[in-house]
């Protein structure tokens, strides 16, 4: 399974530097233990705006689940192509004056893909969004199917 | 901005003795009326969230509810901690006028400040 974080968009100096200390802890998990560590070796962990998420796995379905609070439904993006799920979007900022505030949040788009490790029954994708949790639950298929849907959020 | 000031990094410290919490991401915003603060707690709910002030501290505690994913993790992120934070209040606040609500993990608290401390304008006679 492969899952990677994509940011680009305003990349400062210190995010690229802590990247690279990211680099430098994935190249050391793989020496010691190559089954560790993905977060860590993941390139941007640091920058801006990657909402975290995790894959669970049973016998019958995926469950890929991502913390986006703050959020419409509407501003949500699903899509499944080639046993790749991505989610993306954009979040903006309630915040109605420019004076006087006081920012730790990260606003504008964002973008995450999951591989799925087996191929999925893309009809039967179902996902939900509730206290600002996404969460897609993806049926495992019989067999690969190679077609391009859109998911919409129930 | 001399609000809200500093975070109560001591009282946060010792609720953490027998509880792992995680910090927010907040923002606060300044109006003319008072302060509204929005903070991140995803997988929190109206149920599961607890605001109090006590000596002057504002205290944002929300325990994050268990999530419903079956089966075995292949991949993990998300920290499954619940969250904790406190901020100690400026004076100005009105702390019987403090209200809360929570939305799609974004808890929004409006913090007005009194009504004799408000700005105003003062037309010369």
């Amino acid at each position: 399974m492969n899952v990677i974080r994509y940011h680009n968009q305003g990349r400062s100096d210190l995010a690229q530097t802590f990247d690279r200390f990211a680099a430098l802890r994935g190249e050391m998990d793989r020496l010691f233990d190559g089954s560790f560590g993905p977060v860590f070796r993941t390139p941007g962990s640091f920058s801006r705006w990657a909402p975290a998420l995790d894959v669970y796995q049973d016998k019958d379905q995926f469950t890929v689940v991502a913390e986006l609070p703050g959020l419409k439904k509407e501003d949500i993006e699903l899509s499944l192509q080639n046993g790749v799920l991505t989610i993306s979007g954009e979040r903006k900022q309630e915040k109605k004056s420019e004076e006087g505030y006081r920012s730790e949040r990260f606003f504008g788009r964002f973008q995450r893909s999951v591989t799925l490790p087996t191929s999925v029954d893309g009809d039967k994708v179902k996902a939900t969004y509730q206290d600002g949790i996404l969460k897609v639950v993806l049926p495992k298929a019989e067999e690969a199917k190679p077609k391009q849907i859109e998911v919409s959020i129930g | 901005m001399n609000i809200l000031s500093q975070e109560h990094l001591k009282s946060a410290h010792q609720a953490t003795e027998h509880t792992a919490y995680v910090a927010p991401y907040v923002d606060i915003e300044s109006t003319d009326s008072g302060y509204v603060l929005r903070a991140e707690m995803p997988g929190v709910n109206r149920d599961s969230i607890e605001i109090t002030v006590e000596d002057g501290n504002l205290v944002l505690v929300g325990q994050r509810q268990p999530l419903s994913a079956g089966g075995e993790p292949l991949h993990r992120e998300t920290r499954q901690l619940s969250y904790r934070r406190v901020y100690e209040l400026d004076p100005s606040i009105d702390t019987n006028k403090i209200s809360a609500r929570i939305e799609q993990g974004i808890l929004s608290v409006n913090l007005p400040k009194a009504e004799s401390l408000k700005s105003r304008r003062i037309t010369l006679e």
